[in-house]
């Protein structure tokens, strides 16, 4: 898989190695049943449609597993998420294509761990922002 | 005005008071599922004796769902934002307490009328009474 990120790496601005997605309609079901929300605007049309949806819409916190998923393939085995925010800016649809990006924004030592601080946000084929956060991992050190 | 706003005076009756306790026995098959719905191949996880950090939002989210709907049956429910905070890894094996608070409730109205603005903060101890993780989530109901 990825190769072990270590914390003498990594400087800021620099850029978490981006993750492409694009969920169908099958994985939102599979979604449904994997995080248990049931929540029918992520899979019956008539239903969303009927609360001011233009479609089924991709699940946020769906969205914020695949920026989880960035940064752990970003920082390998030796790493651990601290912590992940997301907020849901605006609506992605099945058969579109998401793009998750990430750039450091912060380096720093705390309690003895070496922690990095990224911007995170994930966009749609019109370069919209769907969803944006920040992440806080914990890095090995070379030394 | 919205089925669910009748039951937002239940609902600021439980603001701050831990709310939906309850055990979730994790296994394997239940991480694989998030991992394959996800498509998270990271090999990391294969085992399931670690899940992914985001796995953590899925211990109760149905049983918490329900108790919501069960005060204030909204129409619709959006997510607005989580927040996840891991100290220790979750996997295979162990036995996850949960509870939920709720932290604010206000109502606003909104192009689909009255709507409510939600944050709910939850703790997920292990079998060793351990805190694995904290989150908070904003939910919009109307």
């Amino acid at each position: 898989m990825s190769k072990q990120l270590y914390y003498q790496d990594v400087n800021v601005g620099d850029e978490v190695s981006p993750l492409v997605k694009e969920p169908t309609t099958t994985q939102l079901v599979m979604w449904a049943g994997a995080s248990g929300d049931y929540n029918p605007i992520h899979y019956d049309k008539d239903f969303a449609q009927s609360r001011g949806l233009s479609g089924v819409i991709v699940p946020g916190q769906l969205i914020g597993a695949f920026l989880g998923q960035m940064m752990t393939d970003w920082m390998g085995e030796g790493g651990s998420l601290r912590k992940l925010s997301c907020s849901y800016k605006g609506m992605s649809y099945p058969g579109e294509k998401i793009t998750c990006q990430g750039k450091v924004t912060r380096k720093y030592v705390e309690e003895g761990q070496e922690l990095v601080g990224c911007k995170l946000w994930a966009e749609n084929p019109k370069g919209e922002k769907v969803a944006t956060g920040t992440a806080i991992v914990v890095l090995p050190s070379r030394g | 005005m919205a089925e669910g706003l009748s039951g937002i005076e239940k609902l600021k009756g439980r603001l701050g008071v831990d709310w939906l306790a309850r055990e979730y026995q994790i296994e394997r098959g239940m991480i694989e599922r998030f991992t394959r719905a996800v498509g998270d191949a990271n090999p990391r996880w294969q085992e399931g004796m670690v899940a992914p950090p985001a796995f953590i939002l899925s211990i109760g989210f149905e049983h918490f769902v329900d108790g919501l709907m069960s005060l204030a049956p909204f129409k619709t429910v959006l997510m607005g934002n989580t927040e996840i905070e891991c100290y220790q890894p979750v996997g295979a094996g162990d036995v996850i307490t949960v509870v939920f608070k709720i932290g604010s409730l206000r109502e606003r109205e909104g192009s689909m009328g009255n709507m409510a603005f939600m944050t709910f903060d939850s703790s997920y101890k292990n079998q060793e009474k351990k805190l694995v993780a904290k989150c908070r989530q904003m939910i919009i109901g109307y």
